[in-house]
């Protein structure tokens, strides 16, 4: 169903082999399908007309590099643009910041079934593995049916310590005890998983707010699906406003979903993407490269590094 | 919501006493997909938007209404309740989908509905794989009053859980089961030949089950349904959808594109988070949604 924009502009460009320089009709011709390109790729619209205005600019009058396909070229600078809008290739260390005095609280928000609780015990695993710190896992959601159980059991499979779980406590007071207990037994590290909540739920999204203003996070992560559509702005936009947003981590780039979510919520907050979620299993988190994930979105293969060669 | 604040803007901002001219039409198109409808079924509900209606002056309302209508009659043919035949006892009804999409809520608020309407409901607890999913449903259980059947030890064999659970649910005259499932991604071929293992071997026991495949899709999705309910219904032949979420500002325009290309039943949407909070699914009322009427 989806096809990669190198084969859509493929047939704009077929007629136009051994032409100089790429004219404003060509180039418009081609930005219709990148359009439609992104759209497929779940890029929300606003978004999209920022990036192909860049592409425009970019690409009137440019030289039809002999050796490759004016096509190509096109890609090669839609690619560039979505590099740079997704934070560039050499922005420098992507990952959490933990650079704060211990402990450090790391609060995890996000839409209901987003992947929250499996992210925190992702990065409690990583964090007591590579980085040896000591890790404490607390769960304020007393919302979701066995939610606490949830985290209390990847906690175990992280082999790191979880906060005891009280009945009856609000998210504030299930909060304030997990800085405690870390603050007492010298934790490196506290991270704190939320209750599911749409962005409209004024309520619920006060509540966290809350609980962030009682905690003061040093990473406040909003953990997004990449099968995400068009409503990606809207979440970004809430949770970046009524919460604060330090960081995004998108799950479940092990589908085939093209992940233009990771563009549009970029966009939004302006807050780096940090890591990926690629897995059910624990140890399934990785490293964001922009490059990698332009690519996705554009449905390409090898083409960017065939310009490169050319 | 925002989304409907912005779009109802963009559509008082475009139309009001002006002429449905090219410029107002590529609105309305961007209108519908920033909805989720996608490239394709966008553009097809302009066109016929422009074939009838071109050139002429309307009003802000109007332009809404005909455009709900014209989606209302995509929707409308595939709005369709499930029914339980309470004669197979059990009528067995298997829940399926990518991850955190809300399976598991739903087969509590499907649960829930019908012990109101006097059935007898029991749920099998399919996901041996997730942390605390069967826990999840026990909690269900005990909210709805539905029996659970569950596995002995973590990570159990699902598809033989769902046999006995069918041996279970004939023994006590069950009206219905539903067979909850891990969630999986459609693109992982080892777990959705686990999901058809699960079909296979609860087929040993009654050929004719599952006589209902429920697939529940998450209405912040994007284009990614489409992939979803091509690969799911290849595998496990979906008979029906659920539509989660709806509570938020995503409008789930996704399945206007799903019901041109595949036709598939939908039965239901959920509308929050509690056991009540299950909607059938209502062309006319979603397509009013959708552009920001309601
Ligand atoms: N395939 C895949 N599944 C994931 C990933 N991250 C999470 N999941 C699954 O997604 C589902 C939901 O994950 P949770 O961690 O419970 O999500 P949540 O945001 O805590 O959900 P709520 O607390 O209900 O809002 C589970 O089935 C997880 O196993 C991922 O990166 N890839
Ligand atoms: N707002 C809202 N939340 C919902 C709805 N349906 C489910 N949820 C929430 O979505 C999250 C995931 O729901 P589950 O029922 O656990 O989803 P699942 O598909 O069983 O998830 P896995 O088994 O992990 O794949 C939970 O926090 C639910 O409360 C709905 O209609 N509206
Ligand atoms: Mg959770
Ligand atoms: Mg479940």
């Amino acid at each position: 169903m989806f096809e990669a924009l190198g084969n859509r502009l493929q047939g704009v460009f077929d007629r136009l082999r051994g032409r100089g320089a790429l004219s404003e009709d060509d180039v418009n011709d081609a930005l219709r399908e990148v359009r439609i390109a992104l759209l497929e790729a779940d890029v929300a619209l606003p978004v999209v007309k920022d990036i192909t205005a860049k592409v425009r600019e970019r690409a009137v009058g440019q030289e039809v590099i002999r050796s490759i396909q004016p096509g190509q070229q096109v890609v090669k600078i839609v690619h560039d643009a979505l590099v740079e809008a997704l934070g560039g290739n050499d922005e420098g260390p992507r990952g959490l910041d933990l650079n704060a005095p211990a402990p450090v609280p790391i609060l995890m928000v996000g839409l209901q079934g987003s992947g929250k609780t499996t992210t925190s015990g992702k990065i409690a695993l990583r964090l007591r593995g590579k980085e040896r710190k000591k890790v404490l896992l607390a769960s304020l959601d007393v919302h979701r049916p066995a939610a606490q159980l949830q985290l209390e059991q990847l906690a175990k499979r992280a082999e790191v310590a979880s906060l005891p779980i009280v009945a009856g406590q609000t998210p504030l007071q299930i909060a304030e005890r997990a800085m405690d207990q870390a603050r007492r037994e010298l934790f490196d590290v506290v991270v704190l998983d939320t209750a599911g909540r749409l962005a409209i739920d004024e309520a619920l999204m006060a509540e966290v707010a809350a609980v962030k203003a009682a905690v003061k996070p040093h990473e406040t992560l909003l953990v997004v699906d990449a099968m995400t559509g068009q409503d990606a702005v809207n979440t970004a936009r809430a949770f970046n406003e009524k919460v604060g947003v330090s960081g995004i981590v998108m799950t479940r780039v092990d589908g085939d979903a093209r992940g233009g979510a990771a563009l549009s919520m970029r966009a939004v907050t302006g807050a780096p993407i940090k890591l990926l979620g690629a897995g059910e299993k624990l140890d399934a988190l990785e490293e964001f490269h922009p490059d990698r994930i332009a690519g996705r979105i554009l449905g390409m293969g090898d083409i960017v590094s065939l310009v490169e060669r050319a | 919501s925002r989304s409907t604040a912005k779009l109802t803007d963009s559509i008082t901002g475009v139309f009001t006493k002006r002429k449905l001219d090219d410029a107002a039409l590529e609105e309305l198109e961007e209108t519908l997909i920033a909805a989720d409808l996608g490239v394709k079924a966008s553009g097809r509900v302009v066109e016929g938007f422009r074939r009838t209606r071109f050139g002429r002056e309307a009003t802000d309302a109007e332009i809404k209404g005909a455009l709900a209508d014209e989606i209302a009659a995509i929707l409308g043919p595939v709005a369709k309740p499930l029914v339980i035949d309470r004669a197979l006892k059990p009528h067995v009804v298997l829940v399926v989908g990518v991850n955190g999409t809300g399976k598991t809520t739903t087969i509590a608020k499907l649960a829930e509905q019908y012990r109101a309407d006097g059935m007898k409901v029991i749920m099998c607890a399919g996901d041996t794989f997730r942390a605390a999913a069967v826990e999840q449903l026990q909690v269900w259980g005990s909210r709805t009053g539905a029996e659970v059947v569950a596995p002995a030890k973590d990570g159990a064999d699902a598809a033989g859980l769902a046999f006995d659970a069918l041996s279970r649910a004939r023994d006590v005259g069950a009206d219905v089961l539903l067979v909850d499932t891990a969630g999986r991604l459609h693109n992982k071929t080892a777990l959705m030949e686990e999901l058809r293992k699960i079909v296979r071997v609860m087929k040993r026991q009654d050929a004719a089950v599952p006589h209902s495949v429920l697939l529940v899709l998450d209405a912040t999705t994007g284009q990614n349904a489409v992939s979803q309910l091509r690969v799911f219904s290849e595998m496990v032949e979906v008979s029906g959808l659920v539509v989660t979420k709806l509570d938020g500002s995503a409008k789930g325009g996704v399945v206007v594109a799903l019901a041109e290309e595949f036709g598939t039943p939908i039965h239901a949407v959920g509308v929050g988070e509690t056991a009540a909070d299950l909607r059938p699914f209502e062309a006319r009322h979603f397509a009013r949604a959708l552009v920001g009427l309601e």
